[in-house]
């Protein structure tokens, strides 16, 4: 069967240097002027097409970029990556409505943070395996959530109001309904996002987490220390999530526990899945395609998360490996996960 | 507090027994479909709030019952209320080999990588529960009062309230009936052939689609029945309920060790005990923090859970 991720993969490992970056080029070109398409077909009925593209559509690539570090890459099964997202949210809300610093400032603050709550949440649950592990991660997710509800000192159930926007920079203003500049930005993070996945994966990192993977057993066996490497996803994974929330936070100037339950680590396990595990272009397509089209059939309003369901059950029946499947070589060994 | 907490901890105790019950049945319907298929069944908690409406519909329209009418007494009582119960029953077995064929069945036969039939599920699951939320208007559905919840005795100073008492010991009559059917009936043995070996199994001439269609019904018909609890204890529901309690009946699965029927039964009356205790002493909205917490600290010390067989070393 015709598989276009192979296709392209063979496309690009037979291009020369000067070639690959033409395509590179054109391919962020072609993302760079998406916001300018405008064109009345894509605005969705509530929203402005610019405004979905920021957020859903930016925000849900950047986190299942992010997500898909810790289960396509490692094979680690993490139900609670909405809590990273969460931390790095409350992070921009609180330390900008209550400090003087800026977005930028904020932004390795809130990665921090999440990284240090990936490491906290790792080192006890990544003894665990499996659906062990999915369970754990879960609650985790749940706990933020309950405890941001709960403590008043953080605004309890009402939130954050009056974040502060990103400050100007090269004269480019971030006002609330400038959609374009905040796309770019999200772009730049999730060029970088892409960049550091890609030169991890080739490396001993993405060699480990392959080998994790495909039979953790094994690689534990040959030498692959795979605590370490497991931490080590799931605090990158962490990181993109905490990265993604300072974004969010400093696009909607208002967050809630409501924005942050366990139905958004759903949906962007959704889009990892959906998409292709493990292969980012997959991943991104995925996104696109699960942040845009709640909102563009919401026409059909009430019916509109029934219709979702039953594309999520149709679509996983017709091609489990998802819209893009990895590489085939990259596939575990036949009988290897009947078991799992 | 703990001289307060003294006086209550009996009544406490009955309150946190007959919803440990609750979560005992429902943690059945995920436990069985792992223990043969070792995956979640993300879709159980809808099943579990259809049985809650399921019994709504019978007291209401079958037995014509409004929130005027009379509560029943006696042998009309019994009679009514083992309706209601097999109601629930069916629509949640029946619904659950439903799911079984749409969501997962394609799946299992291509032998796909593990996530695809837990994000089919998930899909089956907001397609349930969104349908339930058109049919209802996203409204809170009350259900008439079937029975006076009369105080049948004291117990160490606790209020023995009918329904309570009932949940407990219907609980704990199902949950006999069955481990009997698993150990005993040639079906149980073609299920635990199943969960050790799935290939020795179907080598030996076990129907595998068969199996796990049982299966699914099976563990349908004790989450259905744990809707028909629910309705009994809180007397109403909505489209939304199955998330909370399904999350909480995962959990006591987890804790007391996932593919096992002992380990259900305990894990489910622990959570339900500690959840009650846990909300008299920090309130209610800490409460799913506690069990976690707990959850995480008793993985931390057993992985396998506290009954589990060694799960932790099968992969991912």
């Amino acid at each position: 069967m015709f598989n276009l991720r192979d296709w392209g993969a063979d496309v690009w490992e037979r291009s020369s240097r000067p070639i690959r970056v033409l395509i590179a080029l054109g391919a962020i070109a072609i993302a760079a002027s998406l916001p300018l398409l405008g064109g009345t077909f894509l605005n969705t009925p509530v929203a402005d097409y610019g405004s979905v593209l920021v957020f859903p559509v930016a925000i849900f690539v950047i986190m299942a970029l992010g997500l898909n570090i810790v289960i396509g890459k490692s094979g680690l099964l993490d139900l609670g990556y909405v809590a990273f997202f969460a931390i790095g949210a409350y992070t921009m809300g609180l330390l900008g409505t209550k400090t003087g610093l800026n977005s930028w400032e904020i932004l390795p603050i809130g990665i921090a943070m999440a990284m240090f709550a990936g490491l906290i949440l790792g080192v006890p649950a990544l003894r665990l395996r499996g659906d062990y592990l999915a369970i754990i991660t879960l609650g985790f997710g749940e706990i933020v959530r309950i405890t941001a509800l709960n403590l008043n000192s953080i605004g309890g159930a009402n939130g954050i109001v009056g974040i502060p926007t990103p400050p100007t920079v090269f004269g480019l203003e971030y006002t609330f309904d400038n959609h374009r500049l905040y796309f770019w930005t999200f772009l730049i993070i999730i060029l970088l996002t892409i960049w550091m996945i890609r030169r991890l994966s080739v490396r001993r990192a993405g060699r480990a987490w392959e080998s994790i993977r495909q039979d953790e057993d094994a690689a534990e066996l040959m030498g692959v220390p795979t605590f370490r490497y497991k931490i080590w996803a799931f605090v990158l994974g962490a990181s993109v999530g905490g990265a993604a929330g300072v974004l969010y936070a400093s696009k909607t100037l208002f967050i809630s526990p409501d924005n942050f339950t366990l139905q958004v680590s759903i949906l962007i396990l959704a889009c990892v899945v959906f998409g292709g595990m493990g292969n980012i272009w997959g991943v991104i397509l995925g996104a696109i395609i699960l942040g845009y089209l709640p909102d563009r059939i919401r026409f059909i309003s009430d019916a509109r998360l029934l219709v979702f369901g039953a594309v999520l059950v149709l679509m996983m029946n017709l091609r489990p490996d998802g819209i893009l499947p990895r590489k085939k070589r990259e596939k575990a060994l036949p009988g290897k996960n009947q078991n799992e | 507090m703990l001289a307060n907490f003294q006086n209550q901890f009996a009544s406490l105790t009955v309150g946190g027994l007959s919803l440990g019950f609750i979560y005992v049945l429902i943690a059945l319907g995920y436990t069985m479909v792992y223990g043969v298929l070792r995956m979640i069944n993300f879709a159980n908690s809808e099943i579990f709030m259809y049985g809650t409406f399921a019994s709504i519909v019978v007291i209401r329209d079958v037995f014509k019952f409004t929130q005027q009418s009379e509560p029943a007494t006696g042998f009309r009582l019994i009679y009514i209320l083992l309706f209601c119960l097999i109601g629930s029953m069916l629509m949640a077995g029946i619904l659950s080999v439903f799911l079984e064929l749409v969501a997962y069945r394609r799946l299992r036969n291509k032998g796909s990588n593990k996530l695809a039939p837990l994000i089919s599920a998930i899909g089956m699951s907001i397609v349930l529960a969104e349908f339930m939320r058109i049919l209802t208007d996203s409204r809170y559905v009350g259900s008439p009062r079937v029975m006076e919840k009369k105080v049948l005795g004291n117990f160490f100073g606790a209020e023995l309230r009918l329904d309570n008492v009932i949940i407990v010991v219907a609980g704990l009559v199902l949950f006999i009936g069955l481990s009997q059917f698993v150990d005993k009936t040639r079906l149980g043995k073609a299920i635990r052939a199943v969960s050790m070996n799935e290939d020795a199994a179907k080598l030996m001439g076990v129907n595998l689609n068969f199996v796990v269609s049982g299966t699914f019904l099976v563990g349908g018909l004790m989450t259905g029945a744990a809707g028909f609890f629910y309705i009994l204890k809180y007397e109403n529901t909505s489209f939304n309920i199955g998330f909370e309690l399904g999350i909480a009946a995962f959990t006591a699965a987890i804790l007391g060790g996932i593919g096992n029927i002992k380990g259900a039964f305990y894990g489910g009356i622990a959570l339900g005990l500690l959840e009650t205790y846990a909300s008299f002493f920090l309130g209610t909205q800490w409460k799913a923090v506690t069990v976690f917490l707990v959850l995480v600290v008793v993985l931390y010390f057993r992985p396998n859970g506290v009954f589990g067989e060694a799960i932790t070393q099968t992969r991912a």
